[in-house]
C-alpha cells in the first residue's frame, strides 16, 4: 500500500508524538524514517555489548506530563527516574555540591559565600516565576500576531494577560530577560564566580552563544523551567535511556495501527498544484498520503527536501538563513568502575549525581572563543551525568557508563573538514579533562561514543548539529518560530505541516511540538481535538 | 553535684523507642534523622529522599524493615481449624511452605485486622498483621483444645526487599534456586555459619512489584543485612521508609489501617468501621466453608450490598485529592464519599487515590473538592475522578516465575 492519510517524515520523538495523535483519531498514519531505529536525538543504543548509551539527549525534565499520561506512555514501558544532586568543579579544585535537601544545599553554598547562600533563594523565586510563565505556553499554539482571526486575537489576549499579571516592573525584567547575557542576568544577584558559572553553564548548553552572549539568559530559562513530578529545575532519566521515551510513543502509535517504517529515508516532498501529496524515498518509492508532517528540522526540511520552485518566494531564503549553528559535542564513556571525583564526599548518593565541569565565567568564555575561530574548546565547559548509578539496566552489573556533554564544538573546522583523527582528538580533550578531576579515569574507559556536530547531523540530521534543531533566540522563538507567520505548525503548501523542534515550543524532549502539531491539524480536518493541554498543571 | 558523668540508668529508657534488630545499620544511613514508630519500634520515614527511596523501588529494588510487624505462630492439631473459623477466607486447601492473605472480623462483620497467614508445616503456621492481637488470637481459640499461640514478634527479625532488582540480588546473595519461588511461596535457606537453614524468604510484599521478604533469628539480622548489601550494591539497593511504602502500596491499590480502615476493635463509633465488602475484598470471604466469625453478618452485608465501596480514583489535574469529600455534582452540593489516600504518582503520572464512595453512586459522576496550599494561600479546586478497575501500577514481572529480567 502507498496511500495514507497521514505521512510523518522522520521517527524523532515528536514525529512520533505526532504520528500517534494522528493515529489515534482514526488516521492512517505512516512514519518513514531514515535509520535503521528510530528516536532521533532521543534514542537508546548498544554500541558496545552490554552498555546502553543515550547518544545524544540523556536527562529529560521538559516531557510533557499532560502526554505521558493521555498516552499512558507508562503502560508502553517509560518509567522516569529522577536522579539526586549535581557537583560543579572549578579551576582550582573547589566543587559546589548541589544538593536535593534545601538545609544541606543552603549550608554548602554558604561555605563558599554567605550572601549568595541567601541571594539563592530570591534567585530561584524570579526564575520560577518566569519558568511558570513560559511553562503554561508549551502546550499551546502560539497566535499569529499579525492576524485578526477571533483565535489568534484571543491567544493574544490570553499570553499579554499572563505577560501583564507579572506586574509592570516584572514585566520589564523579563523582556530584558530575552536579551541579556546569562553571566550579566547573575551579576544581580550573585557574587561568587564558582557559583555564577554554575548557574550560568545552563544559559550555554546546546547553544552558540558564550555566558557574556545576550541571549544566553533565556537559554537558562528553558533549562531550568521543566519538572520531574512538580520538582521544578529537576531532571530524570529515562529508565533503559532516553530511547525509552521514543520507544514508548512507538507503542502507542502502534496501538491505534500507526505504522513505522525503517530506512526509509525521503529525498523529495512530493508537491502538486501548491499542495504536499507524498514523499519520494531515497530508493525512489513513491508514497501517497493527504497530509505530509515534517519532523525534521525547518532548514533540511526546505532546502533539501523540497524544490524551490515548490515554495512561495522567500521561503526558501528564510530556510536557508534560519539561524542553526551547532556548538555541542557528545562523549559518551563506559567504564569499568564508577569514578571518583576529587573533592566529592565519596557516598552513595552525590558521588553518582551528575558533574559540571564549569571551571570559572572566563573558562566558559575562553571556551566559546574557540569555538568561534573554529576549533573545539580546549577546555570545555562539560556537563555530565552517570546514568548507570541511577538505572541499572543501561550497563552490566558494577559497570558504568558516563555521558558527556561539551561545549562547545563547532560543525565546520577552521583548518578543514571533520576527520576520524580529529574527532579522537576531540575525544582525548574530553578525556583529559575529566582525568584532571578525577585521577584514574582513563584506565576505566571500556569503550567510547565520540561525536561532534559533524556526527550528530549525519546520523541524526540536525542540520549543523544544532541540538535544538533551530536556535533559541528571540527572533526564532514563541510566534516567531520556525518563521514569522509560520508558528501554527502549517506550512507555505497545503496540507504540509512541521512538527520537530524546530517549531514551538522548541528543542528538548518535550513532544510538545509533535502534539501541538497534531492539534492543529485535527481542526484542520475537522476532527475532534484530542490532544490534552496542560490546563491542569495549575501552578 | 559530680556525679552527672557516672550516670549509668538512661531516665527516659522507658519511653524511647524500641531499637529493631536492623537499627544499627538502618541508623548509619538514616541521613535526615527522620524517625516514625511502629508498633514501639522506631522505623524511618525516609533516610535520605522519600521519592527518591520510593523510585528505588520501583527501577532498583529497596529493603524495609517489618520487625515491627507482629507475628504469632499458631500451632496444634486444631491450628487450622482455629484460624479457619476467626479468619474469612478458606485455607483448609493451603499447603505447606504458602502464604495467604487474609482478614478477619467481628461477630458483627466488621474487619479487625489484614494479615498474611503462612503456613510452615501441616499443624504450624505464623499469623502476621499490622497491630497487636494476641488477645483477639486468645479469644479466637475458645473451644479447641489442641491449639497455641505464640508471639513471635520480637524473636524474628523481618526484612522486605522490593522491587525488580530484587530476584537478581537474592540470586547474587547465594539463595539457590530463588527464581523458582511462586508468588506467594516459601523457601528456606541455609545462611552462615548455621548448619540447618535460618533463612526464610517468602515471596509477598506490599509495593504490587516483584519482591520478597526475608525472616531469620534476631542473632543473625545483620549478618543477613550485610550480606544482602554487599550483594545489592550493584543492583541499587536502598533502604525505605514509611513514605515511600505508602506510595508504592497506594499505586498498587493496598489498603492500609489508620488510612482506609479503621480496626474494629478500636472504634469507637459503629460505622466508622468496615466490612470486607466496602473495601472490596470479597474475594477474600468465602461462604463455602464452614462457620466463621461475622458469617451471617456478611452474608446479610452480601446480600443488602454494602452501603459504601472502596474504589480506585484517576483524578483530573495534579493536585493530590487528600482528605478531601467526593460528590456526585460539579456544584459539590450531594455528597457521596470521601478520599481515603490520595497521590501524585510518579511512575504513573497520574493524580490517584482510594475513596469510600457511596456503592449507589458508583456509575455516575463522582467530582473531588481538592484543598490545596500555595505560599500560605489555600485553594479549592473540583475535579473530574474516574473509577478505575485494575491496580494503577502492576507489572508482569511481579507474577512471572521465574521473574523476568529488571
Ligand atoms: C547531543 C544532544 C544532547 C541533547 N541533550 C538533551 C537533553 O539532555 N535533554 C533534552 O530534553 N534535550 C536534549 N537534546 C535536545 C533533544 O534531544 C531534541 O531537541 C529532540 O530530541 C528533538 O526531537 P525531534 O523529534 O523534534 O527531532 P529529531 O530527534 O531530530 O528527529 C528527527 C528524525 O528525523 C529523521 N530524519 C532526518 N532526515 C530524514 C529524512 N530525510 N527522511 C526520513 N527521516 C529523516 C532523523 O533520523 C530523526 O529520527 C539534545 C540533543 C542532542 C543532539
Amino acid at each position: 500500500m502507498n496511500q495514507y492519510d497521514a505521512i510523518v517524515i522522520g521517527a524523532g520523538h515528536n514525529g512520533l508524538t505526532n504520528a500517534a495523535y494522528l493515529a489515534k483519531a482514526g488516521l492512517e498514519v505512516l512514519v518513514v524514517e531514515k535509520n535503521d531505529y528510530i528516536g532521533g536525538a532521543a534514542v537508546s543504543r548498544e554500541l558496545h555489548e552490554g552498555w546502553i548509551y543515550s547518544s545524544c539527549s540523556y536527562v529529560c525534565s521538559m516531557m510533557r506530563q499532560a502526554i505521558h499520561r493521555d498516552l499512558n506512555l507508562t503502560k508502553h514501558g517509560l518509567l522516569l527516574v529522577p536522579y539526586l544532586g549535581n557537583v560543579a568543579f572549578g579551576d582550582n579544585g573547589e566543587t559546589l555540591v548541589g544538593y536535593t535537601d534545601e538545609e544541606a544545599n543552603y549550608n554548602a553554598l554558604r561555605k563558599i559565600s554567605p550572601h549568595d547562600a541567601d541571594a539563592m533563594f530570591r534567585l530561584h523565586a524570579d526564575l520560577a516565576r518566569y519558568a511558570q510563565l513560559i511553562r503554561k505556553t508549551l502546550l499551546r499554539t502560539p497566535p499569529d500576531p499579525t492576524s485578526f482571526r477571533p483565535r489568534d486575537i484571543d491567544e493574544l489576549l490570553w499570553l499579554a494577560k499572563q505577560f501583564w499579571g507579572l506586574g509592570e516592573k516584572e514585566l520589564y525584567e523579563y523582556i530584558r530577560f530575552f536579551t541579556m547575557s546569562a553571566a550579566d542576568y547573575l551579576e544581580d544577584y550573585l557574587e561568587n564566580d564558582l557559583i555564577k558559572a554554575t548557574m550560568a553553564s545552563a544559559g550555554i548548553i546546546g547553544t552558540a552563544l558564550g555566558v557574556y552572549s545576550p541571549g544566553s539568559a533565556y537559554i537558562l530559562l528553558h533549562h531550568v523551567m521543566g519538572d520531574v513530578d512538580g520538582n521544578i529545575g529537576a531532571w530524570g532519566l529515562a529508565r533503559g535511556g532516553m530511547g525509552a521515551i521514543s520507544q514508548s510513543l512507538a507503542g502507542a502509535l502502534q496501538e491505534s495501527g500507526g505504522k513505522i517504517r525503517l530506512n526509509a529515508g525521503v529525498r523529495k516532498i512530493l508537491v502538486r498544484n501548491q499542495k504536499a501529496v507524498g514523499v519520494v524515498l531515497e530508493n525512489g518509492d513513491e508514497l501517497h498520503a493527504n497530509i505530509v508532517v515534517s519532523n525534521l528540522d525547518a532548514k533540511r526540511t526546505f532546502t533539501q527536501c523540497m524544490d524551490e520552485d515548490d515554495l512561495p518566494s522567500g521561503i526558501f531564503n528564510k530556510a536557508k538563513n534560519f539561524k542553526i549553528r551547532g556548538s555541542s559535542g557528545k562523549v559518551n564513556i563506559a567504564l569499568s568502575g564508577l569514578p571518583k571525583f576529587k573533592g566529592v564526599p565519596n557516598n552513595r548518593y552525590v558521588n553518582r549525581g551528575g558533574q559540571a565541569f564549569v571551571g570559572s565565567l572566563e573558562t566558559m568564555e575562553r571556551a566559546y572563543d574557540d569555538w568561534k575561530h573554529g576549533c573545539w574548546s580546549k577546555d570545555p565547559f562539560i556537563e555530565s551525568v552517570i546514568p548507570s548509578a541511577w538505572d541499572p539496566t543501561v550497563a552490566p552489573p558494577g559497570k558504568h557508563w558516563m555521558s558527556n556533554f561539551v561545549q562547545y564544538c563547532p560543525a565546520e573546522l577552521a583548518d578543514g573538514p571533520w576527520t576520524p583523527e580529529k574527532r579522537n582528538t576531540f575525544g582525548q580533550t574530553i578525556v583529559d579533562k575529566i582525568e584532571r578531576y578525577s585521577p584514574g579515569f582513563r584506565e576505566l574507559i571500556v569503550h567510547m561514543e565520540v561525536r561532534t556536530p559533524h556526527e550528530i547531523e549525519a546520523e541524526v540530521g540536525l542540520t549543523e548539529g544544532n541540538i535544538f534543531q533551530g536556535e533559541l533566540t528571540i527572533d526564532q522563538l514563541l510566534f516567531n518560530r520556525p518563521f514569522p507567520g509560520y508558528a501554527q505548525y502549517r506550512m507555505p503548501i497545503k496540507n504540509m505541516y512541521m512538527c520537530g523542534s524546530s517549531t514551538h515550543p522548541g528543542g528538548g524532549v518535550s513532544s510538545a511540538c509533535g502534539a501541538n502539531a497534531a492539534r492543529e491539524i485535527l481542526m484542520d480536518l475537522r476532527l475532534d481535538n484530542t490532544v490534552p493541554d496542560d490546563d491542569f498543571y495549575d501552578e | 553535684m559530680g556525679d552527672s558523668n557516672t550516670i549509668t540508668v538512661d531516665p527516659f529508657e522507658e519511653e524511647r523507642p524500641k531499637e529493631t534488630h536492623f537499627h544499627a545499620r538502618m541508623a548509619v544511613l538514616n541521613i535526615r534523622e527522620n524517625w516514625a514508630a511502629w508498633n514501639g519500634y522506631k522505623l524511618a520515614n525516609y533516610f535520605y529522599d522519600a521519592e527518591y527511596e520510593y523510585f528505588c523501588v520501583r527501577n532498583g529494588c529497596g529493603t524495609y524493615d517489618i520487625c515491627g510487624m507482629q507475628k504469632y505462630f499458631v500451632s496444634g492439631k486444631d491450628a487450622e481449624a482455629m484460624l479457619n473459623r476467626m479468619v474469612t477466607r478458606d485455607i483448609s486447601e493451603m499447603n505447606v511452605d504458602r502464604v495467604t492473605y487474609l482478614v478477619w472480623c467481628t461477630d458483627e462483620g466488621r474487619l479487625i485486622d489484614d494479615g498474611t497467614v503462612f503456613k510452615l508445616g501441616h499443624e504450624h503456621f505464623m499469623l502476621t498483621c499490622g497491630s497487636p492481637s494476641l488477645a483477639w488470637l486468645e479469644k479466637s481459640c475458645y473451644g479447641f483444645k489442641d491449639v497455641s499461640i505464640v508471639d513471635m514478634s520480637e524473636r524474628i527479625a523481618a526484612l522486605a526487599l522490593q522491587g525488580p532488582t530484587s530476584c537478581e540480588v537474592l540470586k547474587k546473595m547465594g539463595l539457590k534456586d530463588i527464581d523458582t519461588l511462586k508468588p506467594f511461596g516459601i523457601k528456606h535457606f541455609p545462611f552462615g555459619a548455621s548448619k540447618d537453614k535460618p533463612l526464610m524468604v517468602s515471596r509477598t510484599g506490599f509495593t504490587g512489584d516483584l519482591g520478597y521478604e526475608l525472616w531469620i533469628k534476631p542473632e543473625l539480622a545483620l549478618e543477613m543485612w550485610d550480606s544482602l548489601y554487599d550483594a545489592g550494591e550493584d543492583y541499587h539497593i536502598q533502604p525505605f521508609g514509611e513514605a515511600a511504602l505508602n506510595m508504592a502500596r497506594m499505586e498498587a491499590g493496598f489498603i492500609m489501617p489508620l488510612m482506609e480502615f479503621n480496626e474494629a476493635l478500636k472504634t469507637i463509633h459503629f460505622r466508622h468501621d468496615h466490612t470486607p465488602f466496602q473495601l472490596s475484598l470479597d474475594w477474600l470471604v468465602d461462604f463455602k466453608k464452614p462457620h466463621f466469625n461475622g458469617r451471617a453478618a456478611l452474608l446479610k452485608e452480601q446480600h443488602d450490598g454494602p452501603e459504601y465501596t472502596l474504589v480506585k480514583l484517576d483524578i483530573e489535574g495534579n493536585k493530590p485529592a487528600e482528605e478531601c469529600n467526593v460528590y456526585s455534582d460539579k456544584g459539590c452540593e450531594n455528597e457521596i464519599g470521601y478520599v481515603t489516600s490520595a497521590m501524585w504518582s510518579p511512575v504513573v503520572k497520574a493524580n490517584i487515590a482510594l475513596a469510600m464512595v457511596k456503592t449507589k453512586y458508583l456509575k455516575g459522576e463522582i467530582w473531588a473538592e481538592i484543598y490545596y496550599n500555595k505560599e500560605l494561600r489555600s485553594y479549592t479546586k473540583v475535579s473530574r475522578c474516574t473509577v478505575k478497575e485494575k491496580p494503577f501500577w502492576t507489572h508482569p514481572r511481579s507474577r512471572a516465575t521465574p521473574p523476568l529480567p529488571y
